[in-house]
């Protein structure tokens, strides 16, 4: 459900980058800003991250509520790949690590962020996961890149960039915490189609 | 393809590590209050046990139930078995009800590897223990436990030393460590009188001592192997007494133990007879902990046998997936 993200049949030498290190920065602290005033203020907030790169980026947005609010929001990571709808498709995976803050999500607003928005598959997911750990006050949606092709009525309540793509074409996202840089590329998909 | 866990020499050292990283991570469910995971959902794991056993059923049942799995038990006693149903047959019956993993215990060496590979059932054969020969889950648990106090719960266990100490001739935790632990880099010594010795344990993977006080201060884990007394045909020891004496792990033997080293037992015990009760009520001890952790691996194992298309112990990970 990741399949855009990951380094399958993107050749970086082909590829675009539509978001540079800066374009990525901003759009972190644009929404970290929605969030604070969606929610208005900080308080009851809890991020969680999807395994791998929403778990750097919940993170990043912490830090930038903290930097404006002055509020440490508890941030943790949810692992989906139990709760995935393609896991017979597969040969079983590794499991990534789920950690939920020590206050846990019962009655919080738990925003969800995650790197790519596809499908929408990720994300029902993490919804039928959260729905084992608690019950938050509410869910809300969180991506750096909503790439579209939605194939669930599920919506991103803070987007920080708009791709339109062609299903041929492979979005990937690269974080200092694990590539070295940040940016955003855009390239065609090799002989293995996501 | 489906794939089987027979031995704990089917276990590659990725294989090993991928099985602890996963139980890591479903150890954290039991301190959930909803227990439970999607994702074994309409599969179903038959327990099948020719021999009595409690933590281990318990424990294989409880792990599938919390993957949500269907669970069939099946016990040898109050079944056509008693009749004199052949393995075969048993096998073929639960073939037809649609077993998706077959959990076996049987008195006789090999039974699950006739089972797995005889065509019999169509898929996984999980070991549970067979005769003197295998007990693989076991082995991961206790190499779990021992991850989590001697190595921080991460890697590989290069460079600890474990010293096994009884009744190695009928024990098939005895083997299946040895075999799991050199995988992962551990120096295993093996201490039991020559008469608990099985024939052929030179070519073992570890070293062989008939003296317990030596190995001791240098362990960072010592394990108790139960004397299996309802095997034993022959008298190999001249008294019980005897046997603690020179094997038994006593207060004054677990003094010398290094300040961090651990003390395991499989289970079941006999107190006062390999282990003394002080010792295994002690804050060293891991008896406890080992069968908590039992649950944790037997999730790991089923979710990796069973929860994608095809295991992901054992074979190439698809690329791009």
């Amino acid at each position: 459900m990741t399949p855009p993200s990951g380094t399958a049949g993107l050749d970086p030498a082909k590829a675009r980058e539509v978001l540079e290190p800066a374009d990525v920065s901003r759009a972190l602290t644009r929404i970290a800003h929605e969030i604070i005033e969606r929610n208005k203020g900080a308080a009851g907030v809890v991020l969680l991250g999807i395994p791998t790169r929403g778990v750097p980026l919940a993170r990043r947005l912490a830090s930038r509520i903290a930097a404006v609010e002055g509020v440490e929001v508890p941030v943790g990571s949810l692992d989906i790949t139990m709760y995935r709808d393609d896991l017979r498709l597969h040969p079983a995976r590794a499991l990534e690590h789920t950690e939920v803050p020590g206050g846990g999500i019962d009655g919080s607003v738990v925003v969800l962020v995650d790197d790519v928005l596809f499908s929408g598959r990720t994300v029902r997911a993490a919804l039928d996961a959260l729905n084992d750990i608690g019950r938050p006050r509410a869910v809300q949606l969180a991506v750096l890149v909503d790439r579209g092709h939605r194939e669930l009525p599920i919506r991103a309540d803070f987007v920080g960039k708009n791709l339109p793509t062609s299903t041929q074409e492979t979005v990937r996202v690269l974080l200092e915490e694990h590539d070295g840089r940040d940016a955003v590329l855009l390239g065609l998909v090799g002989e293995k189609a996501s | 393809m489906k794939r089987h866990l027979v031995s704990a020499a089917d276990l590659t050292y990725d294989d090993a590590l991928l099985v602890l990283d996963t139980a890591g991570e479903m150890a954290a469910l039991a301190n959930r209050e909803i227990k439970k995971l999607p994702t074994l959902r309409g599969r179903t794991v038959v327990n099948l046990f020719f021999e009595d056993s409690t933590r281990t059923r318990i424990s294989f049942e409880a792990a599938a139930k919390r993957l949500s799995a269907d669970v069939i038990n099946f016990s040898a006693k109050g079944s056509s078995v008693s009749k004199g149903e052949s393995l075969k047959d048993t096998a073929l019956t639960l073939e037809a009800m649609g077993a998706d993993a077959v959990v076996i215990r049987h008195g006789s060496s090999g039974a699950p590897h006739r089972l797995a590979y005889s065509g019999w059932v169509g898929g996984s054969v999980v070991n549970a223990g067979d005769g003197t020969h295998e007990h693989p889950t076991q082995a991961l648990l206790d190499a779990f436990t021992m991850r989590r106090h001697l190595a921080g719960g991460k890697g590989d266990l290069s460079g600890r030393r474990i010293t096994i100490v009884g009744d190695v001739l009928h024990s098939r935790v005895a083997r299946s460590n040895v075999l799991l632990l050199a995988t992962l880099g551990a120096e295993v010594t093996l201490v039991a009188p020559p008469t608990l010795l099985p024939v052929g344990v030179e070519t073992w993977p570890c070293t062989v001592s008939y003296d317990l006080d030596a190995p001791l201060p240098k362990s960072d884990a010592v394990m108790m192997l139960r004397v299996q007394r309802e095997r034993m045909k022959d008298a190999y020891f001249p008294s019980a007494n005897e046997y603690t004496r020179r094997y038994g792990l006593d207060t004054e033997r677990a003094a010398t133990l290094p300040e961090h080293a651990i003390v395991m037992h499989p289970g079941p015990m006999n107190r006062g007879m390999e282990i003394a009760a002080e010792v295994a009520d002690g804050t060293r001890s891991t008896i406890v902990e080992q069968v908590a952790n039992g649950v944790s691996v037997r999730m790991a194992v089923l979710y990796l046998l069973l929860g994608g298309s095809q295991s992901a112990i054992g074979t190439e990970p698809e690329v791009g997936a």
